[in-house]
């Protein structure tokens, strides 16, 4: 093995992974909180509606959920194009991607946990007069929100390293600077021996922020 | 006062000692038991009675003494300079076999039906074939009352009906002692008594036991000799009768006095 | 959509690839991640640690980059795999990480006293594995099985980014000469889709089959 480490091409060129990284996190947050909306909105159109409405919604989800990421993104960056006629930038194309691919989980999170809110403190909310609508607001989102935060830690993180896929469509992210730097300068050992650990250590790290926002919101 | 003729007991605790961290959960128990003997073991919860039944089928270890089973060392074997050395697996697995034990919680499989759960140890460990391991099986679960529960599944039985079957799957080994751990504080109380008439039969027709439990009325009933532990000691032990009016002993006093207004 | 339809024997190859490169990976993955979840579960500290790490270590990074690394850097070392053979590598590395998860979640739901009858009616450890810890903890295995066999083969989708002409690469050639994406791409998705929609549908029906065991 004539292998010699050096990591001098690595440094000089850190800003392709330290901003790269900084574009993942944005990338990953924009998406979850646009899945967080469609992921709700379904799940309680799911929870509220009858027959037509649940098929649609179990529907989007079976589909996004059971087809590769990779695939949707080609789909919609070079495929949706072709035929609306109008083009987009594969930022904002990456996004729309994530974000409608984190929805398919947010629907799955939030059902649960709307079906997780306990019977006696919805009866409770009945018995003093609440509207289904207060009811809503004042009991059962409140509770579903604190019942799930653990899952949206887990699927945060998640999609945090889903964001790597956005490389191959050439987004400037934390993958994407690491094959520039792989490509251009051949240090494969080097570079993916920092890569990777910036995104295990960032995942440790937002675990570790959300835990704590956890146990301040925490219930149980 | 022992019932048997033969000296050597069945099993022989001697100073046995046990902490968990800080905590001194047996602080020296010398205890014999004889071949058809009931002993029954009493005392307030955390008085390490659980611990010591569990130590003696190694299900917890104990850090200093001897627990010997038909003169055999449970914990412990000689390594090679002498030196004590925990036992091996596959010797556990052995000794074990000839101990029974009945749980608090009953622990059947719930895979497996019945009859299964008692074929299951004749079969693997006593090398039984398959018939003969059904005919020993249907035979225990008939004498415990449940001929014709023999192809339910756990789920489907009662409390009292799944605790017979843990005793059947316990004594169809022919253990040589039968260690019993509160198998009665988990049930319904009307299901109690269908539990106690079977251990009170196996007693009758011979089995050694330990018997740990909170049931006052079988421990006179149906004990040789009734052991009062509290504190990782056994502060105080002899017949039912002896024990059970004993004066003077305060400890032993207020503990059954809590236990009668529990029962009341 | 005449030319997606046209183009099904082009593709063909390539899902062959597909469901060829995602069986390996399940077959290696499985065996890998059962042994190590054994050994995680049961086995002492300087076993647990090493495991430990490694399944931590590949559940915290994408598989993307786990793919590209092992794919530029194994000959580098002097190890001369083909691209089929890093790519399974990679993947199996991963799904195995995940895989010991789920063994470990399985094993340890179970609650202790099943093996502690075991052991008093005097089964050694590995017939305690084998008559009561096993048939109990496969039915909390399957489900999430299945759905680790399912991200299998969505990340199989990634080897079409080392060259190895999968399902996800033979859309993109055919796309490469007919200048037709749409179509396409929404055959292939809906290709993967039957593939991965039968799989965890037998997972749901396995989860309903085995509920006759209550606790």
């Amino acid at each position: 093995m004539s292998y010699h480490l050096n990591y001098g091409y690595i440094w000089t060129h850190f800003s392709k992974l330290g901003w790269g990284l900084v574009l993942s996190l944005e990338l990953a947050f924009v998406s979850i909180l646009i899945g967080m909306a469609i992921g709700l909105s379904l799940a309680l159109a799911y929870t509220g509606c009858g027959g037509l409405v649940r098929r649609a919604v179990a529907g989007y989800v079976e589909f996004i959920r059971n087809v590769p990421l990779l695939l949707l993104v080609y789909l919609v960056f070079y495929g949706v194009p072709s035929v609306g006629g109008f083009a987009y930038d594969a930022t904002e194309s990456f996004v729309i991607t994530l974000s409608v691919y984190a929805g398919a989980t947010m629907v799955e999170v939030f059902r649960a946990g709307l079906a997780a809110v306990p019977r006696g403190l919805i009866d409770a909310g009945k018995a003093i007069g609440l509207t289904g609508w207060q009811r809503l607001n004042c009991v059962r989102l409140p509770t579903m929100f604190r019942i799930v935060l653990p899952s949206l830690s887990n699927a945060f993180v998640s999609l945090f390293k889903d964001t790597s896929l956005a490389s191959v469509i050439a987004v400037p992210e934390l993958t994407y600077g690491a094959q520039w730097i792989n490509t251009n300068s051949f240090r494969v050992i080097e570079v993916w021996s920092v890569a990777a650990p910036m995104y295990l250590a960032t995942g440790y790290v937002l675990l570790f922020l959300l835990q704590r926002l956890e146990r301040r919101f925490s219930v149980h | 006062m022992t019932e048997s003729t033969s000296p050597k007991p069945v099993v022989s605790i001697r100073a046995v000692k046990k902490s968990f961290g800080a905590n001194r959960v047996l602080d020296g128990i010398d205890l014999d038991v004889h071949k058809g003997q009931v002993v029954v073991v009493i005392g307030p919860s955390g008085s390490g009675k659980t611990t010591l039944l569990r130590c003696i089928n190694l299900l917890e270890t104990y850090d200093e003494g001897s627990i010997q089973v038909d003169g055999v060392e449970v914990g412990f074997r000689d390594g090679s300079a002498g030196v004590r050395q925990p036992r091996r697996d596959r010797d556990l697995a052995r000794i074990r076999a000839d101990i029974g034990m009945v749980f608090q919680l009953f622990n059947l499989f719930p895979h497996l039906t019945a009859l299964e759960n008692v074929m299951l140890g004749l079969r693997k460990v006593r090398g039984r074939s398959s018939a003969e391991a059904r005919k020993i099986a249907e035979q225990w679960l008939a004498r415990v009352g449940l001929g014709d529960k023999l192809d339910s599944l756990p789920s489907q039985l009662s409390g009292g009906q799944q605790q017979r079957v843990g005793i059947a799957r316990a004594v169809a080994m022919d253990p040589k002692v039968l260690l019993l751990d509160e198998i009665t504080s988990a049930l319904d109380p009307e299901l109690v008594g269908e539990v106690l008439t079977v251990v009170q039969e196996l007693a009758k027709d011979g089995m050694t036991m330990i018997v740990v439990t909170h049931e006052m009325t079988f421990a006179r009933d149906v004990g040789t000799r009734i052991v009062f532990m509290d504190g990782g000691r056994i502060q105080i032990q002899g017949t039912p009768r002896e024990v059970l009016s004993a004066t003077g002993h305060d400890r032993l006093k207020s503990f059954l006095a809590r236990i009668e207004m529990k029962h009341h | 959509m005449l030319y997606a339809i046209r183009s099904l024997p082009f593709l063909w190859g390539g899902l062959l690839i597909t469901l060829q490169v995602s069986a390996l990976v399940v077959l290696l993955s499985l065996i890998a991640g059962v042994v190590l979840g054994i050994g995680i579960v049961y086995g002492p500290r300087w076993i647990y640690w090493p495991i430990r790490i490694y399944s931590d270590f590949l559940r915290g990074i994408p598989l993307l980059v786990l793919i590209f690394f092992i794919y530029y850097a194994l000959p580098l070392i002097g190890v001369n795999f083909t691209n089929v053979m890093s790519v399974v590598v990679a993947l199996s590395a991963f799904e195995a990480a995940h895989i010991i998860e789920v063994v470990r979640g399985a094993i340890q739901s179970i609650h202790r006293g099943q093996n502690e009858a075991a052991k008093a009616i005097g089964l050694r450890f590995t017939q305690r594995l084998l008559y009561v810890i096993a048939p109990q903890a496969i039915r909390r295995f399957l489900p999430p099985w299945i759905n680790a066999v399912v991200d299998t083969v969505k990340g199989s989708a990634l080897v079409s980014l080392v060259g190895i002409v999968d399902l996800t690469l033979a859309i993109q050639q055919v796309i490469g000469r007919t200048y037709i994406p749409m179509p396409l791409y929404v055959l292939g998705a809906v290709m993967y889709f039957v593939i991965n929609y039968t799989l965890s549908s037998a997972s749901r029906r396995l989860e309903s089959r085995f509920a006759y065991i209550r606790e």
